[in-house]
């Protein structure tokens, strides 16, 4: 039950792109096609995932133990960064195919603040490994979930007539918007 | 302009030197802030403190005691005393079903059980609704209040609360922290 | 291009936010107030000069395979020291500001600055250049913040000049996608001109 609680939470209610403002540069880079957005999505949900394992348990059993909590945003964000390079290099020699569709989103990963701030929020939040797990993977899904359906309207952008002004980012800023005012109405699932 | 070359030896040496380096100054930087943040969150208790409970001439931080709550943790009690007497007793308490998130209050309560007053410390709820439970119209319900005979459950619930419009959840929320508090106090029977 | 130039290009021309559109999660996360974002944007300054200051510095000496961990660690460093030392000293900001504070570390701003910039000049030019940018967002996130404020809280830099709440949803996460939507099509309007 706490888990389902977790999932829809992450996943709609407190959706991390359109209520926390994490992870928005990549969100309005990228949501251009929805073909790429899966692709980003794809990528962004398999290192958060492993992000948040790898941060969780150096929390634990490094900096708690060593009492040296000040060290997190470093090790942190290192963590973050050699395990994208990890990926991409074991992505490259299993899948080629695997890689062509993500290779070129992975660098992008590491400064996406949502893969830190998923880290960050996991220890705040006090979840243990399990429970890290399910809200990370939600969280992922959430961005996914965000990203496609600006997408989708992006590409109908394509055969409208936007204003000068107004093409490119702040179309897209001022949608999200309204997005996040839709999601809003989530807020009474739980 | 990198002029050293990448070799093994060199970037091995220039990473570790940086990081050595950064360690260095982080540490320096953590012992000379420790003081003060430590500080400054001692202060942010004890002007809590004074809040919620009546004029007291002890240090309760000194005197804190942990009680526990039942479900598995403690809360720090801090009691204020005036002349050497138990005057109330401050309690740092939490709840888990705020709406975006937890919520901690200082809930302060006179020796009979009774709620002196209550405070935010901390709480993620949302601006101009759930926030609104810092409001003296939210809040000045609960003074004077005792729960043993006040349930502390919202209207919608069957209780006497008043609620926040449109932020049921964080009014439930801010009576669980309480009720929380209320029992650890009862269940550690002090007088 | 002069000094003067270089320390301008971060305020209008090439706004970190408001032209570049980097830094986009913190300018909409803590841009409810105007003190808020006023607080966010000297924190990022800092940093910013800091490490274009040090990156300039130690360019020369890191081997251009590992100079992204390398600015990664120079960077954190920094962020962690502003973070402990608003801890310490602003604690009420530091609580307002939460997780933004060590996300500094991948505001795109400043690694890109770093890569962009302080790797390859000196380091004088490097410090008005983090000056200039770190002053240019500063400069966005307060009047963004300014903008929400007034129309949301009905309030300015804290004084409230109209009773009760204004239009909530400017404080909320819809109004700052809006906001600052507007905001950069403002921008965009004036650069057509």
């Amino acid at each position: 039950m706490e888990y389902i609680l977790i999932i829809i939470s992450a996943l709609l209610v407190n959706n991390i792109v359109l209520a926390q403002f994490l992870g928005v540069c990549p969100f309005l880079g990228v949501s251009t096609k929805v073909s790429t957005s899966l692709g980003m999505a794809a990528a962004v949900t398999f290192v958060i995932v492993l992000a948040t394992i790898a941060t969780y348990l150096i929390q634990v059993y490094v900096l708690d133990k060593l009492g040296i909590g000040f060290m997190q945003t470093i090790t942190f964000i290192l963590v973050i960064a050699a395990l994208v390079q990890m990926v991409e290099i074991v992505l490259k020699k299993v899948s080629q195919p695997l890689y062509q569709a993500l290779g070129i989103f992975l660098p992008l990963i590491t400064t996406n603040c949502a893969v830190l701030g998923v880290a960050i929020l996991v220890i705040k939040k006090d979840y243990n490994l399990l429970e890290g797990v399910v809200f990370s993977a939600s969280t992922a899904l959430g961005f996914g979930l965000a990203l496609i359906i600006l997408a989708g309207i992006r590409e109908q952008f394509e055969l409208v007539d936007i204003p000068k002004g107004m093409r490119g980012v702040p179309i897209s800023l001022i949608t999200a918007g309204i997005l996040a005012l839709a999601f809003m109405g989530f807020t009474g699932i739980v | 302009m990198a002029n050293t070359e990448s070799t093994f030896r060199n970037m091995v040496l220039s990473l570790t030197l940086i990081a050595l380096v950064s360690s260095a100054l982080l540490g320096f930087v953590y012992e000379v802030t420790k003081e003060p943040i430590a500080l400054s969150n001692l202060n942010k208790k004890l002007d809590a403190i004074r809040q919620v409970v009546p004029e007291f001439d002890n240090n309760p931080n000194d005197e804190m005691f942990l009680l526990p709550t039942g479900e598995g943790d403690s809360l720090e009690v801090y009691p204020a005393k005036k002349d050497d007497m138990i005057i109330g007793y401050a309690i740092n308490t939490y709840t888990n079903m705020g709406f975006s998130g937890n919520i901690k209050l200082m809930a302060g309560f006179k020796p009979d059980g009774s709620i002196f007053n209550i405070t935010v410390l901390e709480h993620k709820e949302t601006p101009g609704l759930g926030t609104k439970m810092t409001d003296p119209g939210f809040k000045d319900q609960f003074i004077e209040k005792n729960p043993a005979e006040f349930e502390l459950r919202v209207k919608k619930d069957g209780g006497p609360v008043d609620a926040i419009t449109a932020a049921t959840i964080s009014s439930r929320a801010f009576c669980d922290a309480v009720q929380r508090a209320y029992n650890t106090l009862q269940k550690g029977e002090i007088k | 291009m002069n000094q003067f130039q270089n320390f301008t290009k971060g305020l209008l021309k090439e706004n970190p936010i408001l032209v570049m559109v980097l830094g986009t999660c913190p300018t909409l996360a803590t841009t409810s107030s105007s003190l808020n974002g006023l607080g966010m944007g000297l924190a990022t300054t800092f940093v910013l000069i800091g490490s274009n200051v040090a990156i300039s510095m130690l360019s020369k000496f890191i081997p251009d395979k590992v100079r992204i961990p390398a600015y990664i660690v120079v960077i954190a460093s920094f962020v962690t020291v502003v973070d402990l030392v608003m801890q310490a000293y602003v604690p009420d900001l530091y609580n307002t500001l939460g997780i933004f504070i060590p996300l500094i570390v991948v505001n795109c701003i400043v690694l890109g600055r770093a890569e962009a910039f302080a790797s390859k000049n000196t380091v004088w030019s490097s410090f008005i250049d983090g000056f200039g940018m770190g002053l240019g967002f500063t400069l966005a996130l307060g009047v963004l913040g300014a903008f929400r404020e007034m129309l949301g809280s009905g309030s300015i830099f804290g004084y409230k000049f109209l009773p009760g709440d204004g239009i909530l949803v400017f404080i909320l996460a819809p109004g700052a996608f809006i906001a600052l939507g507007y905001m950069i099509a403002l921008v965009n309007k004036i650069k057509q001109k």
